[in-house]
């Protein structure tokens, strides 16, 4: 290297206190395409960025991070330019850092935890577009298969392929298992591909990370619905010795007020399958599946969903897009990039407004929302303020399209065709925390089935958990 | 990938495919459907299990080309592959020993509810088939379901077979002729068109006979997660790709199921307007 390496300086008088940007594609040009709106770091702005760190003795940004990710450590080979060692460092409890760098909610994990954010007027270390920036500078290098152990014999199934399926099933082939993948879908990801719109996750990554689990010799079987097309009972007659159960929550939650089977009112699933596992933005130019869209797009809820739901509108062709959001916007679950990057495409914000009723025409289309007007009260069991009606305060904002985007239940297929598989009233699976087993013996689970919507990283967690825990039993299996 | 070992033209509109699908013919039970994705790009196609052979490992489905994926879908041939298979979908009928079953299917009725009648009459039933359509030609499949039938009754529009009329008529025609006998449906199975599955449903409250229909709302995935297919069902929503897709006929919210179906008629007419322009007019003649 000509250049001197770097050196660690632990003053914050000689930091910057915003984060290095990142630049990223203009909302009035972005607004008309699918493609990823930030452009990532170059090397140089990731060094720049790197050099903000206060190489802490304690690791405040590493107890944030559910998976326990070494980040001073990868921030350090940032900045001595070790890249490879970086993504290593990485790799070693994350094996999809290219989707958490773009999809975690950093500001409420590590970078929440970051003590370079903890003064006023203080942004912290931006771990996740260095993360980012490691996970792409390998994948612009051509990624390498992990190696596999030696075959161990054992059989192992895996359902759903989503981010907590697609980790237990890399760990659990990595220490040389035979490992079957089932999907209900015609293409894996679970979320990832049918979710997360391709402007925040490009399918290209989707689709390598894919391909390394089918080099490392795992086989992905599509169209298979574990419930219906084989019982957990034949996966075991079938010769699997253990079953991880990663089917995600993909039941829609709806609000349950007047109006929500008019025409053009959607749940945010159909939307978003429509619009990204479908493609139904390439209309009738290579996908035949289309999506109804009208000239005002009012979406109801505030986390990433609703969020994905309001600005793929703008993207199909909307001219007005709302989100309406009964508490304020600092309680909106969502991350807050993806509330920054839909104000400034011109996301319209009702926020303290309560949906009241979905209103029709004649024809049963939908035509507009009656919503309450609200104001914060005290705060409730989640520890968010709870909106209070004012009294007489109402108002209607018309649309066309609806789109309810409030949540989602853990997917009750398997439950319902499996009785003696416990799960709680709400729907989850029952699980053993410590190691994700559930009432069956040998059947393991993990991700948003068991804890009910949550994120990405927190499901690979999961399935990372299970993975060590199901490779125990197998082994010790006669 | 799903290889297709047989198809036949049935009618000019209408043709029979034979997938080789083991695992799914393993599995299937009268009520269940299928979803169908033909290529990259295509869409998922809800499709009912007209017969299905589980030595052979074959599924028989029936379908009647309506817009572009049926058409695209009638353009494959034996030895062509269906690119996506997944079943079996939907909870199957609920069979047991009823007494007298009617069933009331229109349209692509026989195909639909072939295995319903094949299965009630293993349970002990007897079973009165009442089918209808336009005309003789569409009454396809006919000796299939006969099999399993006490009695075969018919109506066309035209008159060209049976009745002149509507399966409406037939019900109502059996239903006093059975009275006159003192007897009477101890259930109504129906499937077809939604809109005579209303009127169906509106004869059997009348006389107070349980109804049982086959709905078919647009769907997407298939599998309970979009919430494309819901239902109103006794007020109350439901999905009818994994809670149906049979309900208790006389608590569906008929009218709105009706108006979700028509939700993409613009869409639909891009689609195929653009698919002929390319393709020709499909069918059996194309
Ligand atoms: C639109 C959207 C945006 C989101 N944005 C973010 C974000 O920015 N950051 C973040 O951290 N989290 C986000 N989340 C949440 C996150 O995606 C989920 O918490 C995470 O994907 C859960 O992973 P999972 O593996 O448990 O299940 P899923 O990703 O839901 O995958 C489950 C898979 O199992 C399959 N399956 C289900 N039933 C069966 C069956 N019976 N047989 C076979 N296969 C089956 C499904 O088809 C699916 O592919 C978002 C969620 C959505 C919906
Ligand atoms: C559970 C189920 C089982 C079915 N079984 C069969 C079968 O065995 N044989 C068969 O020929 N057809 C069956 N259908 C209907 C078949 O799925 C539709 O005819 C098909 O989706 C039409 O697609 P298209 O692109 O050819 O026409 P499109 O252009 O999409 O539709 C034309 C018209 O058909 C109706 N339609 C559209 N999509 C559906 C849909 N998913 N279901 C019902 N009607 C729809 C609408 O009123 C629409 O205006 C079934 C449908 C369901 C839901
Ligand atoms: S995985 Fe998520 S929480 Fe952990 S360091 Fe990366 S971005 Fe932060
Ligand atoms: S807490 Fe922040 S400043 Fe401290 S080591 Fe971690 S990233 Fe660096
Ligand atoms: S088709 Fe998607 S939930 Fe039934």
């Amino acid at each position: 290297m000509t250049e001197e390496p770097k050196k660690r300086v632990h003053k914050r008088s000689e930091k910057t206190p915003k984060k290095t940007s990142m630049k990223e594609q203009k909302p009035m040009d972005r607004i008309k395409n699918y493609l990823e709106v930030p452009f990532g770091y170059t090397e140089a702005e990731a060094v720049l960025e790197a050099e903000r760190c206060l190489h802490c003795r304690r690791a405040f940004c590493q107890e944030g991070c559910p998976v326990d990710i070494n980040i001073p450590g990868f921030i350090d080979a940032i900045l001595q330019k070790d890249f490879k060692n970086g993504i290593k460092i990485i790799k070693e409890t994350n094996v999809l850092p290219a989707i958490c760098g773009r999809v975690c909610p950093q500001e409420s994990q590590c970078e929440a935890a970051c003590l370079l954010g903890k003064k006023e007027g203080w942004e912290p270390v931006a771990i996740g577009r260095l993360e980012r920036f490691l996970a792409d500078w390998e994948r612009e290098r051509g990624r390498t298969t992990p190696e596999v152990a030696k075959s161990t014999g054992k059989k192992i199934a895996i359902v759903g392929s989503g981010p907590a399926g697609l980790v237990a099933a890399a760990d659990l082939a990595r220490l040389g298992h035979k490992v079957t993948l089932f999907e209900a879908f015609h293409k894996g990801g679970g979320v990832l591909i049918y979710g997360i719109p391709e402007f925040r996750l490009p399918k290209a990554i989707l689709a390598e990370e894919i391909e390394t689990l089918e080099q490392m010799g795992v086989e992905i079987k599509y169209n298979t619905v574990i419930g219906l097309t084989y019982s957990l009972d034949d996966l075991f007659e079938m010769g699997y010795d253990s079953i991880f159960l990663g089917t995600g929550a993909g039941l829609p939650r709806y609000l349950g007020i007047p109006g929500e089977s008019l025409n053009g009112v959607y749940f945010a699933n159909e939307f978003l399958t429509r619009a990204n596992l479908m493609e139904a933005y390439k209309f009738p130019d290579g996908s035949d599946t289309p999506v109804n869209i009208g000239k005002k797009v009012v979406t109801i809820g505030a986390g990433n969903v609703a969020m994905d739901c309001a600005r793929t509108a703008l993207r199909l062709g909307a001219e007005k897009s709302y989100i309406v959001y009964r508490r304020s916007i600092a309680e909106a679950p969502a991350r807050g990039e993806e509330i920054h990057h839909a104000q400034d495409e011109g996301v319209d914000f009702n926020c303290l407004s309560s949906p009241l009723g979905i209103m029709g025409d004649e024809k049963n289309n939908v035509i507009g929302l009656e919503c309450q007007e609200c104001e914060l009260g005290e705060p409730d069991e989640s520890g968010r303020c709870r909106p209070l009606p004012i009294d007489g305060a109402c108002f209607d904002i018309e649309c066309d399209t609806l789109i309810i985007a409030i949540g989602q239940r853990p997917n009750p297929l398997i439950a319902r065709n499996t009785p003696e598989l416990e799960t709680h009233k709400w729907g989850g699976v029952i699980v053993n925390e410590e190691t994700g087993e559930t009432s069956i013996p040998g059947v393991y689970a993990g991700g948003d089935i068991v804890t009910g919507a949550a994120t990405v990283i927190l499901a690979m967690g999961a399935g990372r958990t299970a993975a060590i825990a199901m490779h125990e039993y197998v082994m010790n299996k006669k | 990938m799903f290889e297709i070992v047989k198809k036949e033209w049935l009618h000019e509109v209408i043709f029979l495919i034979e997938i080789k699908a083991p695992q799914i013919a393993k599995k299937i039970r009268a009520g269940n459907f299928l979803v169908l994705r033909m290529r990259e790009g295509a869409e998922r196609l809800p499709i009912t299990v007209a017969e299905f052979d589980r030595k052979k490992g074959t599924l028989t489905c029936i379908i009647q080309v309506i817009g572009q994926s049926t058409k695209l879908l009638s353009t494959l041939e034996k030895g062509d592959f269906i690119q996506d298979v997944v079943g079996p979908l939907g909870k199957p009928t609920e069979v047991e020993k009823y007494g007298i079953v009617g069933i009331v299917s229109g349209g692509l009725g026989i195909p639909l509810a072939n295995l319903v009648a094949k299965e009630m009459k293993e349970a002990g039933n007897t079973v009165i088939g009442m089918v209808g359509a336009r005309t003789e030609d569409l009454l396809v499949w006919e000796d299939e379901m006969s099999q399993y039938c006490e009695e075969m009754r018919y109506c066309t529009d035209d008159g060209s077979k049976g009745l002149k009329g509507f399966t409406t008529h037939l019900l109502e025609n059996a239903i006093e002729e059975l009275k006159k006998e003192g007897k009477k449906f101890d259930v109504i199975f129906t499937v077809g068109p939604t809109i005579m599955m209303k009127f169906v449903t509106q004869i059997t409250k009348k006389h107070n006979i349980p109804t049982i229909a086959s709905l078919n709302p647009i769907m997407v995935d298939g599998t309970g997660m979009c919430g494309a297919c819901r239902v109103t069902i006794d007020g109350k929503i439901q999905f009818a790709c994994v809670d149906g897709p049979e309900f208790d006929a006389h608590k569906v919210d008929f009218d709105e199921l009706l108006n979700r179906l028509d939700q993409y008629k613009k869409y639909e007419k891009t689609a195929l307007d653009k698919y002929n322009k390319e393709h020709g007019c499909g069918g059996k003649h194309k």
